[in-house]
């Protein structure tokens, strides 16, 4: 199956993809020899895309995240966007970590501010307040402006730096299991946000998930890892609902439930997890 | 029978509020008279070398009510004492300070500087303050300086080690959001290093405040001049045992305040505790 996918990752190369993935191998040095985390992952994600990553902990899929957002480096293979090899964070990725990382210490508003102000820095103080205003109103937190992160819920920390990275504009949002630590009602809230933030800002995304219905509700393909080490990319899954989708009508759907058992014939039985 | 307590507990509002003031004060009131009943029936006897209670405050009556009289020379009262050796304490510490932090946050900022400082730093933290000092008179030929240069050299350590282990644990998250956001060094040191290191270098400041002034008392016994050392050293040369106890309980309340003092300021500078 590896040979497969190399095969049609070498085919459509000439074509034109937002981000490519291309032939990524991951190999950490430990004292007790190579560990290898990734073995030969090629993906390629078109603009606009929503792309979910799923597989079990261990997989390599953070460190698969954070060679695209430039914070590792492949150690064989390329992450390209628009055909540029990424060597570093930029501010056309921005990343959503999955422990919110705000800083305790600044407001709500301060914690955008300072990613505004560090990407568009010849901005005007106000334009730049302004900015910060929009995508404080756009996840619904003006009024939490001026609050500490600690004053505040899990899911509204998330809204927070999910603004924070929306506010520089990026072309790419990467999110790492952004939901995993909130509750089903906040989850299902803040995923309907995202899929309208997607929806009206065009923007391409990239979100590791554990949950299989998160996954089938946002994404239009779900990439299935093989468990670790030296994993790669077991399979990857279409999924032609038609937007804007509702969950409701989503759950009612017979060929939801297909694909539904697919990925979980992926998860528990093909590639089940050894403790499992 | 049972109405009685509720009774006392409703009709005494007063007593009331002022018993958990009550629980906190009177306890260390009790301890301090039984301790000092102790020692005034250790010391009663005439043969006894050292004075009791009663006749230490006899005999530094004078003292306590005029702390201010200025006879010339190292005839002073405790008020110019105390200053006196403040003033050193103030000098030293100020630079300790200045160049602690500034050391610190270098040495933390970069590992090959702390692999090769941090050894060095652990010989020299362990040596203590009046070891320095024969070096600083012979290097400093003059007696003041060199007083200062002790305290300087006895509050740097805690002070350097502190605020390097506060920028070694700036958490990875934090690092990798300045990294995905661009920011530039100087954002970097004042939105995140910065913060995330203060509380360590408040730690840092209450422990070299707390050597400092242990310090100067043994330098200044040794060096002279006006100054709290001094003057409890040459008490001793005079036989004036009731003096040197006066100064050793105003040597105790100056170190409390001290200790205070930056506990206080620290409530300014720290940012609030995360809690998660």
């Amino acid at each position: 199956m590896m040979q497969m996918l190399n095969l049609s990752a070498t085919q459509t190369q000439t074509t034109e993809a937002f981000l490519t993935i291309d032939q990524v191998s991951k190999v950490y040095s430990t004292p007790k020899g190579d560990a290898v985390v990734l073995d030969n992952v090629s993906l390629q994600v078109q603009e606009g895309e929503f792309i979910c990553v799923i597989g079990h902990s261990g997989c390599g899929k953070s460190t698969l995240l954070n060679m695209v957002s430039g914070l590792s480096q492949p150690t064989t293979g390329q992450v390209r966007l628009r055909e540029q090899v990424i060597t570093k964070p930029g501010p056309d990725r921005m990343v959503v970590f999955q422990n919110y990382s705000l800083l305790p210490w600044q407001t709500v508003f301060e914690n955008i501010y300072l990613a505004v102000d560090s990407v568009f820095p010849h901005k005007s103080r106000k334009t730049k307040n302004t900015i910060v205003e929009e995508h404080l109103e756009l996840v619904g937190l003006t009024e939490a402006a001026k609050k500490k992160p600690t004053q505040i819920s899990g899911g509204m920390k998330q809204r927070v730096a999910i603004a924070r990275a929306l506010a520089t504009c990026p072309e790419m949002l990467i999110l790492d299991e952004p939901f995993g630590a909130l509750d089903p009602i906040t989850r299902e809230e803040l995923q309907d946000q995202l899929l309208e933030i997607w929806r009206q800002h065009q923007i391409t995304v990239l979100m590791i998930t554990h949950d299989i219905d998160e996954a089938l509700f946002l994404s239009d393909r779900l990439v299935m890892m093989t468990n670790g080490p030296a994993a790669h990319i077991g399979e990857i899954m279409d999924i032609p609902f038609p937007r804007p989708r509702e969950r409701s009508r989503l759950m009612e759907d017979p060929h939801y439930y297909e694909l539904r058992n697919e990925a979980l014939d992926f998860l528990y039985r093909r590639f089940a997890h050894e403790e499992v | 029978m049972a109405s009685s307590p509720l009774r006392y507990s409703t009709t005494n509002p007063i007593l009331k509020k002022l018993a958990p003031i009550a629980r906190k004060v009177l306890p260390p009131l009790v301890a301090l008279t039984v301790l000092l009943v102790i020692w005034q029936i250790l010391c009663s006897s005439p043969t006894s070398n050292l004075p009791s209670p009663i006749k230490a405050f006899n005999d530094t009556y004078n003292l306590i009510i005029d702390p201010f009289f200025d006879n010339g020379g190292t005839n002073k009262g405790l008020f110019w004492q105390i200053l006196a050796s403040l003033e050193r304490v103030a000098i030293g510490y100020s630079l300790a300070v200045v160049v602690g932090i500034a050391v610190g946050i270098v040495i933390g900022s970069n590992t090959l500087l702390y692999d090769a400082f941090d050894p060095i730093f652990q010989v020299l933290r362990t040596v203590p303050p009046l070891a320095w000092l024969p070096i600083a008179l012979a290097a400093l030929r003059q007696a003041n300086p060199s007083a200062i240069f002790v305290i300087f050299i006895t509050a740097i350590w805690p002070i350097i080690i502190n605020t390097t282990v506060g920028v070694q644990q700036i958490p990875q998250d934090y690092k990798n959001v300045a990294k995905v956001l661009n920011l530039s060094k100087r954002k970097y040191f004042f939105n995140i290093l910065f913060p995330a290191a203060v509380p360590y270098i408040f730690t840092g400041l209450r422990i070299g405040i707390g050597l400092a002034w242990l310090a100067i008392i043994a330098a200044e016994m040794l060096v002279g001049g006006v100054g709290i050392g001094f003057f409890i050293w040459d008490s001793y040369n005079s036989s004036r045992m009731s003096q040197i106890i006066l100064a050793l309980i105003y040597v105790g309340v100056v170190g409390l305040l001290l200790d205070r003092l930056i506990a206080w300021i620290s409530t300014f500078v720290i940012p609030e505790e995360p809690k998660n």
